[in-house]
């Protein structure tokens, strides 16, 4: 059982895909607008997480090693087709949003890391819930620089105004600023980190 | 087909929306491969020729086997194999007969399959050069100038990286922004100078 | 330490002249300027100024304060930023931008990459676009010369590109009015004659170099009278030159050490290229003013401009 609630706490906490491995930064940065968006972005990415690591340990045994990823790319995909098309019946608003980031979660690092390194050697509970954990991780990652980019660039809250006569800084929500305040917020982790006498955080492999 | 066109792709593709600097799209061997500037260029010329050949096949299974069979649907299935079976192949191929270009730009190719740039400028192609489910004029010359462009904006903002990042290796960056954040940094300053771009017309 | 720096970041200077010296200098020869801006825009104009340069100074103390480094806004190098920050701001702009912009500018684009010598972007220049990017409306906003209330108008470049005027005499300026500052614009960039004089200062001083100043600016020039909006060859050479910031930015922005090419042939190239893009984006931009977001481009383009253009090694082909 304590293995079970660490498999889930650990993508919230040190393994973060955000703050901790430092992956998933195009969708990232690019939908962090306003809190509406990314909690979008993440409940979809959370989605497809769950659903490609479910299948992915149900089948485990049944892929040969040598053609896993494209199994995997093709178990996400369809995931990622099924979100897809919900979205555009139910939320056209947030679809249209997003663009072509939905479609995109396919090549998200986070979801083919975890399939590769988590589902495709561990039975299928443990499974859903590292998905369930990554997945919450990324949301709140994503919420957290989503709330400072809509609260300084555009003065509200998931919509709502809040400091009434500030003057937004409208660069914030624009491209300098997602990418200013990913930055600063790493650099700030690396902080935290030095302080507790951690090396800076780096990234491995070169995908997103 | 349309010169003006495709000039206003080009400098929209490399100036204005800038892959990296104003669509966040590829970020990752950005800050992976800017580092030093040789590596940065042979990723470049990767980038380029892997994301115009995948822009020419997904559009053509698009046209002549998604949308006369109505399947459209499986586009972003379709899409990602093709581009993860191309790159394997070019892999292969390149490993074969040229241990040079191999060493070059082979070792690159694995790092593109899952690199958002290219999945997302193929379907960027079809979302622009495509309306009411049919190809527009010359949609597939448009498309292919599209991704070569795109390709050649990330090249640009890779090189550029690449040497401001040579020069920052001997400063005395404070700790904590070493490494990934000053990359950051310098992609946000970059990108507010970028805006220097926009709005352009005719 | 101070030695060190100017031996590393600008091989270029041959004179022994240190940090401070050629900082305090430049920022004095610029005062000129700044006080016709005053003259011109009024007591509000000092404001900004002094705000401004307040803000990069306190930064850069409280920054290295943190960081336990040696302080060292006595080189002035904080009060020049400032300087130039203020100089790229309308006179109206309400005083917690100058206040906001100084602590970007310093803390952002400077202390983040290690302090003087080290940023790789012109730091008041970088303040200026996030400003802009952030307020366009205070950014465009403009006080009419000489009225003390601030009635807005719009610079000679802004009215040009949205087509209300198709030549000098529909603007109601005199080639002398625009010489002397006599136009609504930035507070620092308006009085030509004043950034001239300062000019001719620092160029016989040997505190800065005629290469980029001269490429920047003929470049400008050149391109917008062969590819004028009146037409080919037609286009206005004057009026290109003493309109906007060019002489401001070409002089004192371009010029500046820590952020332009070590070599001269990589200060021409450097000149030259900062004048294609102002052109292009003053003609076919949405801008109508491109001078300070060319040299942010050509920032980046630095490292690779002195890695191509350097002189050739005595004795190797």
């Amino acid at each position: 059982m304590k293995t079970l609630i660490k498999e889930f706490t650990k993508g919230i906490t040190i393994e973060n895909p955000t703050f901790g491995l430092i992956l998933g930064l195009c969708p990232t940065l690019a939908v962090s607008t306003s809190l509406i968006n990314a909690l979008g972005m993440g409940v979809a990415a959370t989605f497809v997480l769950v659903g490609s690591n479910t299948i992915i340990s149900l089948v485990r045994r049944l892929i040969p090693g040598r053609i896993r990823l494209p199994a995997f790319i093709v178990i996400i995909a369809t995931f990622v087709t099924i979100c897809e098309l919900a979205m555009k019946a139910y939320l056209p608003a947030l679809d249209s949003a997003l663009g072509i980031f939905v479609p995109l979660i396919v090549v998200n690092c986070i979801i083919l890391a975890r399939a590769e390194a988590f589902a495709s050697k561990n039975k299928v509970l443990p499974s859903i819930l590292d998905g369930l954990g990554m997945g919450v991780g990324f949301t709140i990652g994503l919420s957290v620089i989503a709330l400072i980019r809509e609260i300084l660039g555009a003065g509200s809250i998931a919509g709502i105004k809040i400091l009434p006569g500030f003057e937004p800084v409208a660069m914030m929500i624009l491209a300098p600023g997602a990418l200013l305040t990913l930055g600063l917020l790493i650099g700030l982790t690396n902080l935290l980190r030095n302080l507790r006498g951690k090396p800076n955080l780096s990234r491995k492999g070169g995908c997103c | 087909m349309d010169l003006g066109k495709i000039i206003a792709i080009a400098i929209s593709m490399i100036f204005v929306n800038n892959f990296i600097l104003s669509k966040f799209l590829g970020l990752c061997p950005f800050l992976g491969v800017s580092k030093e500037s040789k590596p940065a260029l042979s990723m470049g010329a990767a980038v380029i020729f892997v994301m115009t050949c995948s822009s020419i096949m997904t559009w053509l299974i698009y046209n002549y086997l998604l949308l006369p069979f109505n399947i459209g649907y499986l586009r972003t299935i379709t899409f990602i194999l093709v581009i993860a079976a191309f790159v394997q192949f070019i892999e292969m191929v390149i490993r074969k007969y040229s241990n040079v270009l191999y060493r070059s730009l082979g070792i690159y190719l694995p790092l593109i399959t899952t690199n958002c740039a290219v999945l997302g400028v193929t379907i960027l192609n079809i979302n622009n050069f495509y309306s009411g489910g049919k190809a527009v004029k010359a949609s597939f010359i448009y498309s292919t100038f599209q991704a070569f462009f795109a390709g050649v904006g990330f090249l640009v903002a890779l090189i550029l990286m690449s040497g401001i990042r040579e020069r920052l290796e001997l400063s005395d960056v404070p700790e904590s922004l070493k490494g990934i954040p000053i990359a950051f940094i310098v992609a946000s300053l970059m990108s507010l100078a970028f805006m220097g771009f926009s709005g352009f017309s005719r | 330490m101070q030695n060190n720096l100017i031996v590393s970041s600008s091989p270029h200077i041959a004179s022994h002249d240190a940090t401070p010296k050629i900082m305090w200098s430049v920022f004095f020869a610029l005062l000129l300027s700044g006080a016709a801006g005053v003259f011109i825009f009024g007591m509000r104009a000092l404001m900004v100024i002094l705000v401004s340069i307040a803000s990069c100074v306190a930064t850069e103390y409280l920054i290295q304060k943190l960081r336990r480094k040696k302080i060292t806004i006595s080189d002035g190098s904080a009060a020049l930023t400032g300087l130039l920050l203020a100089y790229n701001l309308s006179s109206t702009v309400p005083l917690w931008m100058p206040l906001v912009g100084g602590f970007f500018a310093i803390a952002i684009c400077k202390q983040a990459f290690g302090g003087l010598g080290r940023n790789i972007f012109n730091p008041a220049l970088a303040a200026r676009a996030f400003l802009l990017a952030s307020w366009p409306k205070h950014m465009t906003d403009f006080a009419r010369p000489f009225t003390l209330d601030a009635i807005s108008s719009a610079t000679p470049l802004a009215c040009f590109k949205l087509g209300k005027v198709s030549g000098m005499d529909e603007l109601g300026l005199s080639y002398w009015d625009m010489f002397l500052g006599k136009r609504g614009g930035c507070l620092g960039e308006v009085c030509i004659v004043a950034l001239l004089i300062a000019a001719v200062y620092l160029l016989w001083k040997k505190y800065i170099w005629w290469q980029t100043p001269l490429g920047f600016i003929l470049t400008v020039g050149g391109l917008s009278w062969v590819f004028g909006q009146q037409g080919f060859l037609k286009g206005d050479f004057l009026f290109s030159i003493l309109s906007g910031g060019l002489i401001l930015g070409a002089f004192f922005m371009a010029t500046d050490y820590v952020t332009s090419p070590l070599t001269k042939q990589g200060q021409l190239v450097f000149g030259v290229g900062c004048g294609l893009i102002t052109f292009v984006i003053r003609r076919f931009g949405g801008y109508p003013e491109g001078v300070s977001y060319s040299i942010l481009i050509m920032n980046a383009v630095v490292p690779l401009i002195d890695r191509y253009v350097r002189p050739r090694v005595y004795g190797v082909k």
